[in-house]
């Protein structure tokens, strides 16, 4: 489980900085989302990793740590109201600028 | 009232914030005078907590008096205390500006400064890890709201660049965490410092890969070297209160760096690392601003690489690593917070009486007030560059003075040439602004009431620093003392605590007391 969890987190934090560095704010949005996506099941892995075990005491014989649980909750609605904020930014960004680049300009690099 | 005057500084804002919201577009007069009344009182709360805080002792407030280190905790020390009366100072002054009309240029500029206000406050005032990671998103949410004020192309493209290097800084201070949860077991800074000490092979490995990042994303909020970038448009770029405001945003990162580095990495392999990293970068940030500062074609632009320079300045001071040099930076840190967020204000209104040239170092037409204009422009110029009779000089000097023999080599030279490229630069504008002017008859507008009682206010802050730098300086040398005896801290805070567990090899035991009581933690759910 091990594995499988730390590979699944780390394609999914690559992919996100792969598109981060992206020149459309699109990509960019997608690969913020995903590298957020990433950093939660990390942090949801940082109490280690358990089956069978529910947050609770008495539940179960050794009860899994539930303060990563509450952290990534919070984690979680933080960074979806960033990805809203930025969803918009992005969209006042293309209004303004008349196209989709991070930097507003449309150079050769940004032809992709 | 008095135990719970810790708390004040941060609902203050926040309630605030609500009231002016509540009162929607009623009256915008009313909405100011609720603002400027709030950031007062702000000021009067901070002096209030200095005062508390001068003795000597911390004082921990336990939200919902759950006890640290399972609770989360406000702790008020010197260091604290200074941060948040530096805050509010500055924080008055922007708001006064505002009313003038800045305010009125987008919607909600009281409000969303409040709510900055209070991020700011919660972010130095807290104990415990995850809140300062949600305290920080407060402020920087804030500040994009803030820094996209008023709108227009230029600010939209550099809100771009900023929240996106925000947001991945918020991904990178998430994953420290983990790692730093992950190895430790604790959230809480003095019990984490405690715990990391006891570290030992791989578990201490991974605690310092954890601390190494959390210095990444505090150098990115403070601006350090590699990660800049994003500072020069976005300062030039935000309206002037914002920008002035914004002096204080770089401050955070360095706080939160003075204060891992003294309390929860102070035993860590990693400082040593740390402390060379930042000061190299700061050596390097500082040239680099000071280049900066010489190629600006536009007052704005010229204040934003001075504010680099600062933060060069501080972070070299801050990789140190002695007691003197802590002191000499929080000396500095209050007279150049204070005096860039002056010299932001003064560039608008320089700018607004210039027409369309604004703050471009440029031949324009002339200034209606230039003997008001000058004169402020000259001391901010003299505090900036720091030359004697203002603080400073004093600043600059004690700094050089902390500097051991090898650090001194690299120091006094490159603060010595950073404060010349300083002061050639504001003399090149200055000339320009006040003698390169066209001819004719000035038609700018007058300054108002409100904008100069801002400018004043900050400016006040130059010559009182240096009537004040006797109890100044010792307040901050007690307070560096105070930052490299992180015991008293933690006896404080940890004092009712159940006794931390000797053997770092019993991970479950440490597991097993993050279990317990972890649920105390849901204070910081949404």
């Amino acid at each position: 489980m091990e594995l499988l969890f730390s590979l699944v987190t780390g394609v999914l934090s690559g992919s996100g900085i792969y598109l981060l560095l992206r020149g459309r704010t699109f990509s960019v949005i997608v690969g913020l989302t995903l590298l957020s996506y990433a950093v939660n099941l990390f942090l949801f892995s940082m109490g280690g990793l358990h089956t069978d075990a529910a947050a609770v005491i008495g539940a179960s014989e050794s009860p899994a740590d539930p303060l990563p649980q509450a952290l990534v909750l919070t984690a979680i609605v933080i960074g979806f109201a960033m990805t809203a904020f930025m969803v918009i930014l992005a969209i006042r960004a293309r209004a303004e600028f008349g196209n989709d680049h991070v930097d507003g300009k449309q150079g050769d690099e940004g032809v992709n | 009232m008095g135990q719970h005057l810790l708390i004040l500084p941060i609902l203050l804002p926040m309630l605030t914030a609500l009231v002016i919201l509540l009162t929607g577009q009623v009256s915008s007069t009313l909405q100011r005078q609720i603002s400027v009344a709030s950031t007062a009182l702000l000021v009067i709360l901070a002096v209030l907590l200095l005062m508390d805080a001068n003795g000597g002792q911390i004082s921990v407030y336990a939200l919902g008096n759950w006890q640290a280190p399972y609770g989360i905790v406000l702790v008020l020390d010197r260091l604290s205390a200074l941060m948040v009366m530096i805050t509010a100072v500055l924080a008055l002054g922007c708001v006064l500006f505002a009313c003038a009309g800045d305010d009125a240029r987008g919607s909600n500029f009281h409000a969303i400064f409040q709510l900055q206000l209070m991020g700011l406050n919660g972010a130095f005032l807290t104990g415990d890890m995850f809140n300062l990671f949600v305290f920080f998103e407060i402020l920087l949410l804030a500040s994009y709201a803030l820094l996209m004020h008023g709108g227009g192309k230029a600010r939209i493209g550099a809100g771009l660049h900023y929240v996106v290097l925000n947001l991945v800084g918020s991904a990178l201070f998430l994953i420290a965490l983990g790692v730093l949860y992950g190895a430790t077991g604790t959230l809480n800074m003095a019990d984490m410092g405690q715990r990391i000490a006891m570290l030992e092979g791989d578990e201490s490995a991974l605690a310092s890969a954890g601390a190494l990042l959390l210095i990444i994303v505090f150098s990115l909020k403070a601006a350090i070297l590699p990660l800049y970038f994003w500072l020069p448009s976005t300062y030039s770029s935000a309206a002037a209160p914002v920008a002035a405001l914004f002096a204080i945003m770089t401050k955070v990162g360095l706080y939160a760096i003075l204060r891992v580095n003294s309390l929860v990495f102070y035993d860590s392999t990693a400082l040593v690392l740390i402390e060379a990293w930042l000061w190299w970068g700061g050596l390097l940030t500082l040239v680099l601003g000071a280049v900066g500062v010489l190629a600006a074609r536009d007052l704005r632009t010229l204040s934003a690489y001075l504010v680099l320079v600062s933060v060069g300045t501080l972070m070299s001071a801050s990789g140190m690593g002695h007691i003197t040099g802590t002191a000499a930076l929080l000396f500095y840190l209050i007279h150049t917070t204070l005096i860039t967020g002056a010299l932001f204000l003064l560039a608008e209104l320089i700018g607004l009486q210039r027409g369309k040239a604004g703050t471009r170092l440029v031949r324009a037409r002339r200034l209606r007030q230039p003997a008001l204009l000058g004169g402020m422009f000259t001391i901010v110029a003299v505090a900036v560059a720091g030359i004697p009779p203002l603080a400073g000089a004093l600043g600059k000097l004690v700094l050089m003075q902390a500097a051991d023999e090898t650090q001194r080599i690299l120091l006094w030279p490159l603060l010595l040439m950073a404060g010349l490229t300083g002061l050639i630069a504001l003399s090149r504008a200055g000339s320009v602004f006040f003698w390169a002017s066209h001819k004719g008859e000035p038609s700018g507008p007058f300054i108002g009431r409100m904008q100069l009682s801002g400018v004043t206010w900050l400016l006040i802050s130059a010559p009182l620093l240096v009537v004040l730098a006797g109890p100044l300086s010792q307040y901050t040398l007690a307070t560096a003392q105070q930052l490299a005896s992180p015991q008293q801290f933690r006896d404080t805070q940890l004092s009712s605590a159940i006794e931390p567990i000797p053997s770092a090899s019993n991970a479950s035991a440490i597991e097993s007391d993050g279990v317990d009581m972890a649920s105390t933690e849901k204070g910081d759910l949404p």
